[in-house]
């Protein structure tokens, strides 16, 4: 179906916020947007970052999902505490598919869930002996580990456990960095003051671990990637690239990588963020601390990867800028392949997303280079720098909703009837079962990588085998097929294969 | 007779332990049968009854045995003079964990091993301090103490408190059948301090159930670890504790209590001499200010 004009897309929002009583509607109207490329601010059209209402479905996260679930949890040769009672750990194990090399329980321990597991009598006599005697238990049991962190649930901060006192002591104990994490899940408005605690958390007690040092060899072509949780392997598809062109990765943040890869970081030239909204804290206070550059860049799609590696490659002398041509040269013939194949089964396709941190913008190209549109995306808690971002990447009159709520979404997808949804597991079996051709963006469905060109193969297939699968035709009963084509005359059929 | 669960708040250190265990003395000299459940972390809310220092308590235990899902109930029960059963909550060492969690677990524990379910006819939940939190709120919360005495004195700061404790009392009393049942005065001998709290009792919209007068005959008592009542039955003050006691059993008087306003409070103190009117050109003056001026 056509796309909707801007006057049509307004009134779409005033309709769904219809059903809202009085103080909700006037707060979620805040939250929804038109969106305006000539605007240059995005706070002045959506509001971000706030309390989610009461009443309303959310599928936000909390601030210890953000630190023990996306920037701490990766790094995978320490061990991650989740201290308080056993659930918050065994049900965010493992989740975010964040790839790594090593033998489990032996050197690495991302799949592991270590927990204090605390029972009544550690609310009321406090948990700082139990949390001694699991760090103790872990040295023991685990002694390859190269640190710990201890990742405050909720009890935590209501009962006032100094985690810091035993921290200390245990690491000077052990010798090894402990670094307590003030990341109770109550606090904040989503897991997005997670992400600030924890890197807060690496700033104060990991980064500094080797100022002084100069035995670290350095070269002029040092640079570390930030914000890439290697969700089946994406990191590894990006660093290729650059390895290619002629730099040299240091370190990892966080997907695969390791307590010295982040002690090492401060000796790098240029810090590369994909993930802005969960480490651009960090990435701000090595520019500040140690002067070192950072820079955003984007690996999703051949058009955006050849802009960032030349991007990147501006930061440093002809060599590396040879060599990023002679990167996207290389592939050349292998992108086009994909898009040669794939892009008649998907031109024109529309599609909504509603993801996380940094995909509702930078998938955005690579849909693009397979001729499809992105006509609706939104961020489950991004910050006003975010939409200040996405503005551009989006075209005029598409729809831009934050913290979207259960209701709108499925409102927005009845009426603009996207031919494909990215969003996540919660998202997933609803519009399913309303027969719209879904993908998982959090976890790229189990598939993956989709970063650098090795992933936008993967991702141009996984896209035309969802959106062109048979199974969309067979959505009505045989017996109910007259009945079903006549309701589909009324109503434009949504093309599919 | 139904069972009458009964607390006891107060300022800390006002005396509710000590004014608790004697009253409760002369109800189970009265022939009555009474439990004493203590409130707080300290857990010394039952040693005059059981000549003890400080009884074993069910967070202690629990945290001995595993879980509170470990222990029976008489490992936790004590029984000490004339028959009064004795158990205290317990909880952390100042200034780690959480002391009001662990009365809600110790209620709860009693609860479901059916402490209240033996032949009692008064429960005194004996609580620290101030209503700090919901943990301390717990015993008078649905289906637990319906009456409510709050110990004070002649001091600002106990009818302060007394006033607070109040406001908490308002806030279950609307949405349960917790009551005010009166202020015991345990006497500090401050000027007037009979009439002070028996208007402060009105307008708080209760009585003072009983003026008790000050008499070391209880510090004699206590270095004893005994209730003056045991101690020494002719003494005065246990007629005292005698005449508390009945007043409770033959109390009706329960209430929603209507706290006053600190404007309300701070004048009553004055009437009564208590406090000087506020001078407003002297807040905020330092003393080189004072002498200057």
């Amino acid at each position: 179906m056509a796309n909707l004009t801007r006057e049509e897309t307004l009134d779409l929002i005033q309709e769904v916020l219809e059903v809202y009583p009085e103080k909700a509607k006037k707060d979620r109207a805040k939250h929804l947007a038109v969106n305006d490329q000539s605007i240059e601010q995005s706070k002045k059209c959506i509001t971000s970052n706030r309390k989610s209402l009461p009443g309303v479905m959310t599928v936000r996260g909390c601030a210890y999902a953000g630190s023990k679930g996306v920037v701490w949890g990766p790094i995978k040769d320490m061990i991650h505490i989740s201290h308080g009672p056993v659930g918050c750990g065994q049900y965010s194990r493992a989740g975010r598919r964040n790839y790594y090399v090593g033998m489990t329980g032996v050197n690495t321990f991302g799949t592991m869930n270590f927990t204090s597991d605390f029972q009544e009598k550690d609310i009321v006599f406090g948990g700082d002996k139990k949390l001694a005697k699991l760090i103790d238990e872990i040295e023991g049991l685990f002694p390859l580990n190269k640190g710990i962190s201890v990742q405050s649930e909720c009890p935590i901060g209501l009962i006032g456990d100094d985690i810091e006192a035993v921290s200390k002591k245990k690491a000077k104990e052990l010798e090894k960095p402990i670094v307590p994490v003030r990341c109770e899940g109550f606090r904040g408005v989503s897991q997005s003051l997670g992400h600030h605690i924890a890197c807060d958390s690496i700033r104060d007690w990991v980064i500094g671990n080797r100022d002084g040092d100069d035995s670290f060899q350095t070269t002029p072509y040092d640079v570390a990637v930030i914000g890439d949780y290697n969700i089946g392997g994406d990191a590894w598809a990006s660093r290729i690239l650059l390895e290619e062109m002629g730099l040299r990765v240091v370190a990892q943040w966080a997907g695969d990588g390791t307590l010295a890869e982040i002690e090492l970081t401060p000796k790098v030239k240029l810090n590369l963020i994909h993930c802005y909204r969960s480490m651009n804290y960090i990435s701000r206070h090595m520019e500040e601390k140690y002067g070192i550059p950072w820079m955003e860049y984007n690996f999703f799609g051949p058009t955006k990867i050849a802009e960032s590696l030349r991007k990147i490659a501006a930061c440093f002398d002809e060599t590396i800028q040879a060599g990023a041509e002679r990167v996207i040269a290389k592939y050349e013939a292998q992108y086009a392949a994909v898009i040669d194949k794939y892009r008649p089964r998907l031109e024109g396709k529309r599609v909504m997303l509603y993801v996380g941190g940094l995909r509702p913008r930078h998938v955005i190209g690579a849909y693009e280079d397979l001729g499809m549109e992105v006509v609706g995306t939104g961020y489950e808690f991004a910050h006003n720098d975010d939409y200040d971002r996405t503005i551009k990447d989006m075209s005029d009159s598409t729809l831009l909703y934050d913290d979207v709520t259960g209701y709108e979404f499925e409102e927005f997808v009845k009426r603009i009837k996207p031919d494909l949804i990215g969003s996540g597991i919660k998202e997933k079996y609803i519009f399913q079962k309303m027969g719209i051709p879904f993908r998982q963006m959090h976890s790229w469905d189990y598939s993956g990588p989709y970063h650098g060109y090795d992933g936008f193969a993967i991702f141009a297939r996984d896209m035309d085998m969802t959106i062109n699968n048979p199974c969309w035709a067979k959505l009505h009963a045989p017996w109910l097929a007259d009945q079903a084509a006549q309701s589909e005359q009324q109503e434009p059929k949504r093309a599919s294969a | 007779m139904a069972l009458r669960q009964c607390a006891i708040y107060g300022k800390g250190g006002i005396g509710k332990s000590t004014t608790t265990q004697n009253l409760v003395a002369g109800l189970a000299e009265a022939g009555k049968k009474v439990m004493i459940v203590g409130c707080d972390p300290k857990a010394d809310s039952t040693r005059l009854i059981l000549h003890a220092k400080a009884q074993n308590s069910i967070m202690e235990m629990a945290a001995n045995a595993g879980s509170v899902e470990d222990l029976e109930l008489e490992d936790v029960l004590k029984v000490g003079y004339r028959d009064i059963k004795c158990v205290e909550s317990g909880g952390p060492e100042p200034g780690v964990g959480c002391a009001g969690r662990g009365v809600i677990t110790a209620i709860n524990f009693l609860e479901e091993e059916g402490a209240y379910e033996a032949d009692l006819d008064f429960v005194f939940y004996d609580v620290l301090g101030d209503v700090v939190c919901g943990g301390f709120a717990m015993p008078i919360r649905e289906n637990k103490a319906q009456e409510i005495y709050i110990v004070c004195s002649g001091e600002m700061m106990a009818m302060y408190a007394a006033n607070n404790i109040a406001k908490g009392i308002v806030k279950y009393a609307n949405s349960g059948s917790v009551r005010l049942a009166g202020l015991i005065c345990n006497s500090r001998n401050t000027a007037r301090e009979d009439e002070l709290i028996m208007e402060l009792a009105r307008q708080l919209g209760t009585q003072m159930i009983h003026f008790v007068p000050r008499d070391n005959v209880v510090q004699r008592a206590e270095i004893r670890r005994m209730t003056v009542i045991e101690y020494d039955p002719t003494a005065k003050q246990a007629q005292e504790y005698r005449d508390l006691a009945h007043k409770i059993i033959d109390n009706k008087n329960f209430v929603i209590p209507t706290p006053i306003t600190m404007d309300a409070l701070e004048e009553l103190l004055m009437d009564f001499g208590l406090m000087d009117e506020e001078d407003e050109s002297i807040v905020g003056k330092v003393a080189a200010e004072e002498v200057a001026a």
